[in-house]
């Protein structure tokens, strides 16, 4: 072994090969926990590709009004169950020219001579001028700002463009999927937003002082855990006044279940305070001299943050999952709310399903993207939590 | 094996080659760099021998020996270089089969056996130990239960397993640490392997039991003729145990070669450092030595002091307890410092953390005397009284990754106390956080980086500019140096005398490596079972100790010299 060594060569570093240019390591030494966590999560495509799809959802749900075609209450009578149109790019004008101009095409109605059922079929021959920025419906976005510009529409404000169809007072699903998300998107927000507020605190105070205080947390949990929700529901939703209007009784009864949905979310930080209370650099804080407010507060709990986050963000989609349920079965939201799962109430039978199956699919599809993505999303910033791990 | 001088040498004892390593290079793939963990390494392991791979942490001691195994994670990639197995009869190049082939598997744990280091997670908690060998045997060699699990026995009667028909059906949590690694050992031995890999076995043992254990290696490795490859950073293990070292460093293999060679003319400049750092640990600090103790009442007097963890029933009554200490009774004098040393267990952490009331202690008292002369309980000591004596008592933590909060720039970890006990903020507070960094031999630029940045060593000194900023008068080190390697381990001790010399501190000084305290303090408490077995001069109690404990306990520390070996010969303890 003589040989190998070239004996004093002095190395005071072990040998690395740098991959890229941009040798970042000088700045990860003051990234702080959210840059490290940022840099980890970046590198999980999925996640990341989730993110950006909760994150149009949301953006679509802020501008549903501007979004939309046209107003979700807007009926069209003479165009119940009508089929979805598709957007076309040439037409062909009188000379056989092709020309670029956008259009969906119109509808031919057929009348059934037995059951005197109407149908519509998309018919190639209307043509019906599409654009975007058009006039159309009159609205206020946000409830405060009035405008009547839509993103798009037909050219003609009294033409019709349905692009995922209609429903049976002949209404646009697309507008009432727009709307719909607003709804849907939010309501889970303030569930989740209040669990985790008393699963937080609860949790805190039975992980970092155990003893008594955390067996009678613990009782709690198990007690409202045994609580069936959906019968919990369905009393709440008989015992809350007419006279609310159905968005408040709605939110009203998110809130009541949220208060016993936090269990989750205690234990979970219960546990993680148990595991950190006997980190050396609690005892440290401690005998730094800290007040148990601020170990708590600034030495322990900026550590779960992470794991909080993604908590949340997994509890979400149960929530837009429960609203859904609930509005399906008719005890959730109720019209004139639109909401995912009020439009899903329409596709309650299997006569719509097989006429109008865009009444199912578009809703249930949207429900089953956000869900997903909410639940990759979450995924990943759970590993991405704990950037020191391996 | 390495060189050929050192074949020459020694041609009376015929060696029979039993695995080679020729220019093995491991690159590691990591996002941003390419790591090269292990970069030309040659050796040969001889049956019947012993080769020491010595090195600190990431020298790429445990990535050879994975590349041994075909064990490598998916990240690292072989360069280049070649491993055979040698038989009498036919050489496999253990390099050209799949890490996945049923060829590889056959002949792990059948011809290449390894012992890891923490015998805790290398077994399953669920099955008995008794199957666990079992499985081993009939993986390899089939046969029925029954027979298998009578080799079994026969086995762990080979590692002294007392009682091993009734020991091979307990589970793992029934095992003693030093029971577990005989355990392993057994499992390891299960298929009479030629090549046996130890990746430091012994570092999660005390130092008794690791004396028992490598005296078994020892012994099973004469009476089988096996090839023992021992991965360690313990070159006082290495003296003892070993026939061949070869030192790596960074990846490379930096000096190899018969024992005595390396421990009596190291060539290299890096042996050489390794070697002095550790023999510099075999006697008293010379800054230390001069120094006299001019205050002769003590500041800090323990008398009594004990903790029992009880069971206690819904009533409150205890049903039955264990007594982590008992009748702990010493004194502090200023500016001294004192050594608890200890095995695990012993006591030692609970009695330094029972002093500062992080564990309430269930009897005896704590006097202190502070710097106004008052003496006061630390026991009776009211939530505000405490607040003060933790200022003037401070701790300092064994684990520098666990003690410095993650989610803190080193400015916040350092200057914490300044700011819950000062109210200190701005440029008074940077200034004097950039003093105390100074003052542990770190630049001030340190202050906006995250601990994640840093090394355990330079971790640690962080944490002692923590235990500083509040002028403290007493410094509880809780096994401050045991994290950290050998050569760092001296620097941050060097430090500590510094800092002492400076700013007149005492230390408490819990350890459980005699050599560490030996060079750091003035007297010394010897720990056995809760109890204070023995006290006294530092100097005295490592050369000439009185108790029959203290006796076996100092004599089972390996001796970095393997001219002169002190663990193999060593005085036996038969704990009463």
């Amino acid at each position: 072994m003589s040989q190998i060594n070239p004996i004093n060569t002095v190395e005071d570093r072990p040998a690395i090969t740098l991959l890229s240019d941009d040798d970042n390591t000088g700045s990860l030494e003051v990234a702080s926990q959210w840059r490290l966590i940022w840099i980890k999560f970046r590198q999980n495509k999925v996640a990341l590709f989730a993110g950006v799809v909760v994150l149009l959802f949301y953006v679509v749900a802020v501008f549903a009004e501007f979004l939309a075609p046209t107003l979700p209450s807007k009926s069209q009578p003479r165009l119940t169950y009508a089929p979805p149109q598709s957007i076309g790019f040439f037409v062909e004008n009188e000379a056989g020219e092709r020309a670029i101009q956008l259009h969906v095409n119109g509808y031919g109605m057929t009348v059934d001579p037995e059951s005197l059922r109407r149908s519509f079929t998309v018919d190639k021959e209307v043509i019906i001028p599409v654009g975007f920025f058009v006039k159309g419906e009159p609205y206020e976005l946000w409830g405060l700002i009035p405008m009547e510009r839509h993103l798009i529409g037909p050219l003609n404000p009294k033409d019709s463009m349905n692009l995922l169809g209609t429903d049976k007072l002949g209404r646009d699903v697309l507008s009432r999927m727009i709307y719909g998300a607003r709804v849907s998107m939010s309501i889970g927000l303030i569930g989740v937003f209040s669990s985790l507020l008393i699963g937080t605190v609860l949790g805190a105070l039975s992980g970092y002082f155990g003893g008594w205080v955390d067996l009678a947390v613990q009782r709690l949990i198990e007690v409202i855990s045994a609580m069936p929700t959906i019968p919990l529901w369905l009393g709440f939703a008989a015992a809350i006044p007419l006279t609310w209007s159905p968005l408040q009784v709605y939110f009203i009864i998110t809130l009541i279940v949220s208060l016993l949905a936090w269990t989750g979310l205690a234990r979970e930080v219960r546990g993680r305070f148990l595991s950190l209370r006997h980190e050396d650099f609690v005892t440290a804080a401690k005998l730094d001299g800290c007040t148990t407010k601020r170990v708590i507060f600034r030495h322990i709990l900026p550590s779960l943050t992470s794991h909080i986050l993604a908590v949340v963000t997994l509890a979400i989609p149960t929530m837009i999952v429960a609203e859904t349920a609930l509005s399906f079965l008719g005890i959730g939201l109720k019209a004139p709310v639109v909401s995912w799962g009020v439009l899903l109430q329409d596709a309650q039978n299997i006569r719509t399903i097989s006429s109008a199956p865009w009444l199912l699919v578009w809703p249930a599809g949207a429900v089953v993207v956000v869900v997903l993505a909410f639940n990759f999303l979450g995924d990943g910033l759970r590993d991405a939590a704990d950037p020191y791990e391996h | 094996m390495i060189t050929e001088s050192c074949t020459e040498s020694r041609t009376s004892n015929k060696k029979s080659l039993a695995l080679s390593v020729e220019k093995l290079s491991v690159d590691f793939h990591l996002r941003t760099h390419i790591l090269h963990a292990v970069r030309d390494v040659s050796f040969s392991l001889y049956r019947g021998q012993t080769l020491a791979l010595v090195g600190e942490s990431g020298s790429g001691k445990s990535v050879t020996t994975r590349s041994i195994m075909r064990l490598l994670d998916s990240q690292a990639r072989q360069t280049s270089g070649r491993i055979t197995l040698h038989s009498e009869n036919s050489d496999v190049v253990l390099t050209d089969l799949d890490p996945k082939s049923e060829a590889i598997r056959k002949i792990r744990g059948r011809r290449i056996a390894l012992i890891f280091q923490e015998p805790m997670s290398s077994l399953s908690p669920v099955h008995t130990i008794g199957s666990q060998i079992a499985e081993a045997i009939r993986l390899h060699h089939g046969g029925t239960k029954k027979t298998a699990m009578e080799s079994t026995t026969k086995l762990l009667e080979q590692v002294e397993i007392k009682n091993p028909a009734e020991m091979a059906r307990r589970y793992t949590y029934e095992f003693s640490g030093g029971m577990r690694q005989r355990a392993m050992i057994a499992m390891a031995l299960a298929c009479n392997p030629d090549v046996l890999i130890a990746d430091e076995p012994t570092t999660a043992l005390d130092v008794t039991t690791q004396a028992e254990i490598m005296d078994l290696l020892k012994r099973l490795q004469e009476s089988r003729g096996m090839a023992l490859l021992l991965i360690t950073h313990d070159l006082g293990l290495v003296a003892e145990v070993a026939d061949e070292v070869a030192v790596m460093r960074f990846g490379r293999l930096v000096e190899g070669g018969a024992v005595d060679d390396i421990f009596h003319a190291p060539k290299t400049a890096y042996a050489q450092s390794l070697l002095a750092s550790t023999m510099r640990l075999e006697r008293p600090a010379e800054a230390r030595a001069s120094r006299q103790l001019d205050d002769d009442s003590p500041m800090l007097s323990v008398s009594g002091l004990g903790k029992s963890f009880g069971i206690v029933n819904w009533r409150g009554k205890e049903l039955h307890s264990t007594k982590a200490v008992e009748g702990a009774s010493f004194d502090l004098y200023p500016g001294e410092n004192l050594g608890i040393v200890g095995e695990s267990g012993s006591g030692k952490t609970t009695l330094g953390r029972m002093i500062l009331r992080i564990i309430e202690p269930t009897a005896g008292q704590v006097m202190y005397r502070d710097a106004q002369g008052q003496m006061a309980d630390v026991t009776r000591m009211n939530r505000k009284a405490l607040t003060r004596f933790h200022r003037d008592v401070r701790l300092i933590f064994q684990d520098p990754f666990a003690s410095l909060n993650p989610r803190m720039t080193i400015k916040q970890i350092v200057g914490e106390p300044l700011v819950v006990n000062n109210g200190m903020k701005g440029a008074e507070l940077d200034a004097r956080v950039a003093e105390l960094l100074e003052l542990v031999g770190m630049e001030r630029s340190a202050m906006e980086r995250y601990p994640h940045a840093f090394s355990g060593g330079q971790r640690q000194r962080f944490s002692i500019a923590r235990a500083l900023a509040l002028n403290p008068r007493v410094i509880i080190a809780d096994e401050a140096t045991s994290a950290l390697d050998v050569s760092i381990r001296a620097q941050i001790l060097d430090l500590l005398i510094d800092l002492q010399k400076r700013l007149g501190l005492s230390f408490l000084f819990i350890a459980h490596d005699i050599s560490v305290v030996r060079y750091f303090c003035d007297r010394v408490l010897v720990m056995h079972h809760g109890r204070i077995v023995e006290q006294g001069d530092a100097e005295m109690i490592c050369t000439a100790p009185q108790d029959p404990y203290t006796q076996s306990l100092i004599s089972a520390v390996p001796n970095p010299d393997p001219r002169h070996k002190r663990m193999i010969n060593r005085t036996r303890f038969i704990s009463s």
